[in-house]
């Protein structure tokens, strides 16, 4: 993680640990997550529903609901340019997310697209309307009129035809994936330096999901932009990411740069996951599914979360005490006891009875 | 499956308390049950409701006169005061439920009548006390109430107070129940025929009747009801026997009434329809009328009920403004609504309060049905908010 | 927008049609012909009234004929000459009555649907965006109780309650020393002082209401995409709040003005009895105890006919607010 020479460091995230406190209980949504973003990379994060990637990228944002979550812990350190070409750093967990300092980030800085695109929008107000509002509060000097113009430069840009007149569309007059392109403008709208891209495709078709993420990587390499791009589908992940992170239960399990975690995968969890996929590529085997589901969120782990599902597991260990986070290899950390040196495998034997 | 998946379903059935077993497999009732008796207000409210209706079912047992009883020179005296210790100066001390008879005085500055109990002469009351006879049911009569007085030529004990005629309006509270609280069930009976039959037709044929019918509905909606009510029961003769006016106007109530659970129906129907479990059943080869009533209607009589509950309050008080117009149950008929009639104008209220006492009936009524029915709605929907 | 107007009202003919049905009913519902009632009437009222005059009122009233011919001519009357009838009890036309009282019944009722709005609209804002705090447990329950205590036995309380406490008796429209003065500064206070409790009643029981449903859409609302989306562009809470969230929540409370204006007039006819305001209200009761059947269904008719039009308001502004209503009527086309 401290690979700096991949691009200009932009966002590092710290420890972070966001719990919700419900009525049922408490859920540990997210446990200790550190990652870096640079400036034009994506960081891809994959994981299950529930496996806290959404929450992690919504405590970059500042909108985690809360109450019912609670920040308890991690610093958020935003490196963003000045006016003046310096840079300087802030703590967005440091801030009140309600506050002018953030909301001045938020949109503005980071931008973000959402899963629905149907119901990302207000359908009484134009998709002009919302996305001048955008422009409105984080350009400088911006009018009513400038802030239409550049609206429907950004509709023109993420290819929605005639933006003339799609600026004063209402949303339910615009397809899924046209929505979704001008979901895309207003995350576009005041130039981020981050876009944090949650699920954006998985609502659309398929064809549609191809453009969108053509486009997405289009824009990042003419805005050179940093991205986090969130999935639960692999193979998306794959095509779009420089380095991946996979996540389970709120916890980091594996992270390295694209090209490795897909060829050499060290955790269990993401082995099963690489195996209950099809490849294109690759040989023709039988997908084995990940046996078990996901445990009650509300349940705290004394060992490791994966233990119940795990085939890998040791028993006496992983059910013991949390598994520590390892780097067997330069830039690749896997949260698992079978790369601990100190763990006697052979006599614990690889599986559980 | 493997071994390891094995262990993972013991871990799984392990993690899992009792109660949560108990939980997936209880029927939609039991459910329900439990969900109700964990909501306080709306059990206290099922508990105080049927000491109301057993008040209501033997007014003549609980109340110490008959309804017609006029006690003379008694005319709007207020409420009697139960004592436990003896009030006399010289007295005093002890003495068990007791109460004091009235002096009628006319006050000549304000020329009204004062009431002031003769302080020497303790009445003693105990709990069932002979009293006037009474009709239980039928030709089934008694003399004992469930209090009063053995004392001979005693004054009356009027706890409510009396009315303008020198009734026992504690008296005609309870026996007013009989009709006020009946007359909510009865028209919300004949409405849930109603809306059953037509709210079921709508859905269930959908197309040129359900139309119709929707049609007609929001027609009815858009009459403001009490207008409607009054000019309906006009058309009342006056000279109707107590019971055919009644059921007239739990008819006239109904008129109206059936809308809501019409609507209810319907679209409960609609929607069941659509869902997956109606489908796999109707796959499956299931029959439309069995499904109808093998998986549709469990479905929502849950909610039936809880508009029933809902609806019956609405019903109390059309017959109780209906009464108090002078439009509904006639006198010598007692319900909360003829009583109220004594308290039409302000002045007569400012000067004699406890004319207000069958409204407190009124509301309590009102407020514990509406009580149990948000308890029941909270306890029906397995997806409410608590 | 113009072609949904014209669309929304051309449905509104079956039901207008529905209700003039209805009221014809209730005019011809009394056992017996009516005119043979009113002329029993005026004879035990010591009226000389020979056979040719009786006769002459049967023809006019046109008893001579079938019922429904007696509908068509009544509501000829109204549609061509807009003439409602005669009141016998009155011995005035039923619109010399109804022009006495329709004004006051109407203030009282739009300014009872406004009160209701003006407090329940800010409430449920607040419980919505307070959920679970004090304060929103000490509306919802006094939202409850606007729901379900009655209104005329409220008004009877409060009105003797009032008195007691200034011995303002909170009757009628003005007080007596103003009653046959001339409009004036003072006249108009003392007219709103009277006119403040049957407001605050009238519209309580809709207000429990709207609490529900502006509390229960806001509620909704908050977590929809679209909020999340505006929050993640910065937008000050505030400014999102009112610019998202509570316009769609309007939606629904506007077109409860449909089933809230019928309980609106049906409360007012009972409070006005009690604080004996001159509106339609007493009118109707004596109307109707006096078999005065032409007042009696005139009124039900007139009342009815202004809730169908409050209605179609509703729906007009609805579908001003709502791009999607007109999108759809459009659609419809």
């Amino acid at each position: 993680m401290s690979d700096t020479g991949r691009g200009d460091l932009l966002l590092e995230v710290r420890n972070l640990q966001v719990h919700f406190y419900l009525f049922e209980g408490v859920v540990q949504a997210v446990n200790d997550v550190s990652f870096d973003v640079h400036r034009g990379r994506t960081l891809g994060i994959i994981g299950e529903s529930g496996s806290g990637k959404s929450v992690s990228a919504q405590s970059v944002m500042g909108i985690v609901p809360s109450p019912p979550a609670k920040q308890l812990a991690g610093e958020i350190r935003l490196h963003r340019a000045t006016p003046d070409g310096g840079i300087e750093t802030v703590d967005l967990g440091r801030l009140d997310p309600r506050g002018q300092e953030y909301r001045d980030v938020r949109g503005g800085e980071i931008g973000m697209i959402f899963q629905e695109p149907m119901t990302s929008f207000s359908p009484l107000h134009t998709v002009g309307d919302q996305i001048g509002e955008a422009i409105l509060l984080h350009i400088p000097d911006s009018t009513p009129q400038s802030a239409r113009e550049r609206t429907v430069d950004l509709l023109r840009r993420v290819g929605i035809p005639r933006p003339d007149r799609a600026v004063d569309a209402y949303p339910h007059e615009l397809s899924g994936g046209m929505r979704q392109r001008a979901m895309i403008a207003m995350a576009l709208s005041c130039d981020p330096a981050l876009l944090i891209a949650d699920e954006p495709t998985t609502a659309l078709d398929v064809t549609i999901e191809a453009q969108i993420l053509e486009l997405i990587q289009e824009l990042q390499d003419d805005l050179n932009m940093a991205i986090i791009y969130i999935s639960h589908d692999l193979a998306v992940v794959g095509g779009v990411a420089d380095e991946v992170m996979v996540m389970y239960l709120g916890l980091v399990m594996e992270h390295a740069d694209a090209e490795t975690i897909f060829d050499e995968p060290l955790h269990p969890y993401t082995r099963a996951l690489w195996q209950s996929i099809p490849k294109i590529d690759g040989p023709l085997e039988q997908l084995v599914p990940i046996s078990g589901n996901i445990p009650n969120p509300f349940a705290v782990h004394k060992g490791c979360p994966f233990y119940a599902r795990c085939t890998e597991r040791i028993q006496g260990v992983c059910d013991e005490s949390p598994p520590p986070v390892l780097e067997p290899r330069q830039g690749h950390t896997v949260r698992c006891f079978l790369y601990a040196d100190d763990v006697d495998l052979a006599s614990n034997g690889a599986t559980g009875d | 499956m493997t071994a390891s998946t094995e262990v993972f379903e013991e871990v799984l059935v392990a993690d899992q308390a009792e109660q949560d077993d108990r939980f997936y497999y209880a029927s939609q009732w039991s459910l329900i049950w439990w969900r109700f008796r964990r909501h306080r207000v709306a059990m206290v409210s099922t508990s105080l409701l049927l000491l109301l209706y057993v008040l209501a079912l033997l007014p003549g047992f609980f109340s110490p006169y008959l309804p017609g009883m006029r006690f003379e020179s008694y005319q709007e005296a207020p409420p009697v005061r139960l004592y436990w210790f003896d009030q006399n100066p010289e007295g005093g001390g002890f003495i068990g439920p007791h109460y004091y008879g009235y002096e009628k005085t006319l006050n000549k500055e304000t020329f009204k009548y004062e009431f002031a109990p003769i302080l020497d002469n303790p009445i003693k009351l105990r709990l069932f006390a002979p009293g006037p006879e009474y009709t239980i049911v039928g030709d089934w009569t008694s003399t004992i109430h469930f209090f009063g007085t053995d004392v001979e030529e005693a004054p009356p004990f009027m706890l409510f107070g009396a009315d303008r005629l020198g009734r026992d309006l504690l008296s005609r509270t309870l026996y007013g129940a009989r009709i006020s609280l009946t007359i909510g069930l009865i028209g919300v009976a004949l409405s849930l025929i109603m809306g059953v039959i037509l709210g079921g037709i709508s859905g269930y044929f959908g197309g040129l009747i359900d139309e119709v019918v929707q049609r007609l509905i929001d027609f009815l909606i858009s009459i403001p009801s009490i207008p409607l009510w009054m000019a309906l029961s006009a058309a009342l003769p006056r000279d109707w026997p107590v019971l055919k006016t009644y059921f007239a106007i739990t008819i006239i109530l109904s008129i109206l009434g059936w809308t809501g659970l019409a609507r209810v129906v319907r679209g409960k129907l609609l929607s069941l329809r659509e869902e997956d479990y109606a489908m796999a059943a109707k796959a499956a080869g299931t029959g439309e009328r069995r499904i109808i009533f093998k998986h549709l209607l469990p479905g929502f009589t849950s909610h039936l009920i809880v508009t029933i509950t809902l609806m019956v309050p609405n019903m109390i008080l059309a017959e109780t403004a209906l009464s108090f117009l002078g439009l509904g149950i006639q006198p010598p008929a007692v319900s909360w609504g003829t009583l109220l009639q004594d308290a039409q104008d302000i002045v007569a209220i400012a000067q004699h309060p406890h004319q207000l006492i069958p409204a407190a009936w009124v509301m309590a009524a009102v407020l514990l049905f509406n009580n149990v029915g948000d308890g029941l709605r909270d306890a029906a929907d397995p997806y409410s908010d608590h | 927008m113009v072609a949904y107007i014209v669309r929304r009202s051309v449905m509104l003919i079956p039901i207008l049609l529905l209700i003039s049905l209805v009221s014809f009913a209730i005019i011809e519902l009394p056992p017996g012909d009516w005119v043979t009632y009113q002329i029993e009437n005026l004879r035990a009222s010591g009226i000389e009234l020979n056979e040719d005059e009786a006769e002459r009122l049967v023809k006019m009233y046109g008893f001579d004929q079938p019922a429904w011919k007696r509908y068509v001519r009544w509501m000829r009357g109204i549609l061509f000459k807009f003439n409602f009838g005669w009141s016998f009890q009155w011995g005035k036309t039923v619109n010399e009555l109804l022009g006495e009282r329709l004004p006051l019944t109407l203030v009282i009722s739009i300014s009872a649907l406004i009160v209701s709005w003006i407090i329940a609209i800010p409430i449920g804002i607040y419980s919505a965006t307070h959920q679970y705090s004090v304060l929103d447990y000490i509306f919802t329950f006094f939202g409850f109780l606007g729901l379900t205590i009655p209104t005329f036995l409220l008004a009877m309380v409060l009105a003797w309650y009032i008195f007691k406490l200034t011995e303002f008796a909170p009757l009628g429209l003005f007080s007596i020393e103003y009653m046959d003065e001339p409009m004036s500064m003072e006249k108009f206070i003392d007219m709103l002082k009277h006119l403040v409790l049957p407001l605050i009643i009238i519209g309580l029981n809709g207000t429990g209401a709207l609490i529900r449903v502006m509390r229960g859409n806001l509620l909704d609302e908050l977590k929809k995409q679209y909020v999340i989306t505006a929050r993640a562009k910065g937008v000050n809470e505030m400014q999102l709040l009112f610019k998202y969230p509570v316009r769609m929540s309007m939606n629904p409370v506007i077109s409860t003005i449909g089933w809230i204006l019928p309980g609106i007039f049906s409360g007012e006819v009972l409070v006005s009895l009690v604080l004996g305001l001159q509106t339609t209200g007493p009118l109707l009761l004596r109307a109707v105890l006096a078999q005065d059947m032409f007042l009696a269904g005139s009124i039900v008719m007139i009342l009815s006919v202004l809730t169908v039009i409050g209605t179609l308001l509703s729906d007009i502004l609805l579908a001003a607010l709502d791009p999607r209503i007109r999108y759809s009527a459009a659609a419809a086309r």
